[in-house]
């Protein structure tokens, strides 16, 4: 017993050590990929401007506060991405927009990563008549569009924040579930998974401790490029009126409420869908960059 | 082959079943009742029982399912609450729009996507590579109604070349068609240049090239067709993305198409019209995809096989 307890630690600190490295390692790579790397810098400052938009920007006073004397002022030293059509700051409702945005693309495809890779999981690990049901089910999901299921269930829902998060959410689970169950389905029979199962380990600590963890790479990049394409279908729902509606800002809704002054104020419509398109441009950066950062055969 | 597509048809059968089934309770999940919405704010707890019965929607919601698969495989969608005709009949009248923009789109994105691919693939780590693949880069975040909207901007409002919306001549169809295809062509030739990078390293293609070959020939025959299948696969998915984008273009370009369609229905809580719209655009996606599959069989002599 008394040999048994240096050994055991000594395996921990090494199995520590390792995943270290390999965190390490892999972050190494990514900053190596330029592109990748000015990706993450533009997402972690956009990430600190939605949590610090309050510090930067009083919300009451600049994105709710009407001032018609200044409405529609083209980009200015005082205004620097102008004015809305009621005199509103269109950098402040940018910046607030931001978290808006973000929150929902984030907590839409965390709540689809987390019921998908569960279901993904258990179809891949258990296989048989679970992996049948779970992916009949899911290729039923995937035979609609992704944009239209959200437009479906947004539609008899109601327009509402949580109800376009409930839509997102929903429309990306069939996507992690394919995704981490192919990643299982590549790890299930490895030796070290018939040890843990020889060991005694239960089935959730198997699947959690030993399968997971080492199919993280494809679930990684699948998650990146996933915010991406739901910070676009979150813009694109609020334009068509079916998510955040007006005052709240957010990219979208600021896009639609400028389509209407597009002729003499054409900023209205043109930064807001900049911020959309530079936000999407870093995560496919990023998520490019994270895919080549863990492929093991381009080490 | 004969076997193989029946296969997949026969596959396709309880996807389509499962759609239904999905979408009409969800689209049961929301709020009001479709009489009152038919009848108007003015009418009876009398009048509108009536027509619940008339209806059928006093029955389970189970029995409503089935009656409305019944009246499906019929080819009866059922009837428009907001204008009182078949949905059949409306959404027939828009679909051609859809199906003509969605082509000029599609057709538009591979002429640019697939030279382009092919063209950063051969020059590969050159400017020309670099460029297009910015451009492709850039076209892949770009939001479809964004970049909807700067056209109209620059090409309607500014130049006034084109028509801002409708479908009253040809010159109405160009600035939908950019906008819906220009994201595709996007990750067309992204997939088209990784996929020929890959194959251009192969042996075989060494061996074209000593065996004295053309350029021309190495890379149209040898590399392209072997390079295709991921491409392929893309074009697919990206037709069933073009139908969720329609609903976007149609939107922005006021374009008479069912996308535009399904989004008046939605305002109008018009639920049999919006089923009907989801039921053929799921349709349409399951039949491209069935195309791809077998597309697969004609470009690789290897996947052919398979199908003996």
């Amino acid at each position: 017993m008394k040999s048994s307890e240096p050994k055991t630690s000594s395996a921990s600190d090494f199995s520590a050590a390792q995943k270290t490295s390999q965190l390490k390692e892999t972050f190494r790579r990514l900053c190596q990929n330029k592109a990748a790397l000015v990706g993450l810098i533009f997402l972690i400052v956009l990430v600190l401007l939605a949590i610090f938009a309050d510090v930067l920007f009083n919300y009451q006073a600049t994105c709710v506060k009407q001032n018609i004397a200044e409405r529609l002022q083209w980009p200015s030293v005082q205004h620097w991405f102008g004015t809305d059509e009621f005199g509103r700051d269109l950098l402040a409702r940018v910046v607030h927009g931001s978290r808006v945005s973000l929150s929902i693309s984030f907590i839409a495809v965390a709540f689809g990563l987390f019921v998908g890779g569960i279901l993904g999981a258990v179809a891949g690990f258990f296989g048989g008549a679970a992996d049948n049901v779970i992916m009949r089910v899911c290729d039923v999901f995937l035979a609609v569009p992704m944009m239209l299921m959200a437009i479906v269930i947004v539609a008899a829902l109601g327009s509402s924040i949580t109800n376009l998060v409930i839509a997102l959410a929903i429309s990306s689970v069939p996507t992690f579930a394919r995704i981490v169950r192919s990643a299982v389905l590549t790890v299930r029979d490895m030796e070290y998974v018939e040890a843990a199962k020889a060991i005694g380990v239960k089935t959730g600590g198997t699947i959690f401790h030993y399968i997971l963890p080492n199919c993280m790479g494809p679930i990684i990049v699948q998650t990146t490029l996933r915010i991406a394409a739901t910070i676009s279908n979150t813009a694109a729902l609020s334009f068509l009126g079916l998510g955040v509606v007006a005052p709240r800002p957010e990219w979208g809704a600021l896009l639609s409420g400028g389509r209407n002054f597009i002729r003499d104020s054409g900023y209205l419509a043109c930064i807001p869908g900049i911020c959309i398109m530079l936000t999407i441009l870093a995560l496919n950066l990023l998520g490019d960059g994270l895919r080549d950062a863990l492929d093991p055969r381009l080490k | 082959m004969g076997k193989y597509i029946a296969k997949r048809i026969a596959y396709m059968i309880p996807v389509i079943l499962g759609v239904t089934l999905l979408v009409f309770f969800i689209m049961h999940l929301a709020p009001g009742n479709p009489a009152q919405i038919i009848l108007g704010e003015n009418a009876t707890a009398e009048q509108i029982a009536t027509l619940e019965h008339e209806m059928g929607l006093d029955q389970p919601l189970l029995v409503q399912y089935v009656r409305y698969l019944g009246d499906l495989l019929h080819g009866d969608l059922g009837t428009s609450y907001s204008s009182g005709s078949s949905v059949t009949t409306e959404i027939m009248a828009r679909f051609p729009y859809t199906i003509k923009l969605t082509l000029v789109a599609a057709i538009m994105s591979l002429v640019l996507a697939l030279p382009l691919g092919i063209i950063a693939a051969v020059k590969q780590n050159t400017w020309v590579d670099n460029v297009s693949m910015i451009v492709a880069l850039i076209g892949v975040s770009m939001p479809i109604f964004w970049l909807a909207l700067m056209l109209i901007m620059l090409f309607s409002v500014k130049l006034g070349w084109l028509p801002v919306y409708g479908a009253d001549s040809w010159k109405s169809i160009i600035l939908p068609a950019i906008s819906l295809g220009f994201m595709n062509m996007a990750s067309i030739s992204r997939t088209t240049r990784s996929s020929m990078v890959e194959t251009l390293r192969q042996d075989y293609i060494r061996t074209a090239y000593a065996k004295g070959l053309s350029k021309t020939t190495i890379i149209m025959r040898h590399a392209f067709r072997n390079g295709m299948l991921p491409t392929i696969t893309v074009i697919g998915l990206e037709i069933g993305q073009m139908l969720g984008g329609s609903v976007l273009t149609e939107t922005v370009f006021a374009w008479p198409g069912v996308g535009r369609l399904m989004i008046l229905a939605i305002n109008a809580r018009d639920t049999p019209l919006v089923m009907g719209c989801i039921l053929l655009m799921t349709v349409c996606f399951s039949v491209v995809n069935l195309v791809v599959d077998l597309l697969y069989g004609v470009v690789d002599p290897r996947v052919r096989t398979m199908y003996r």
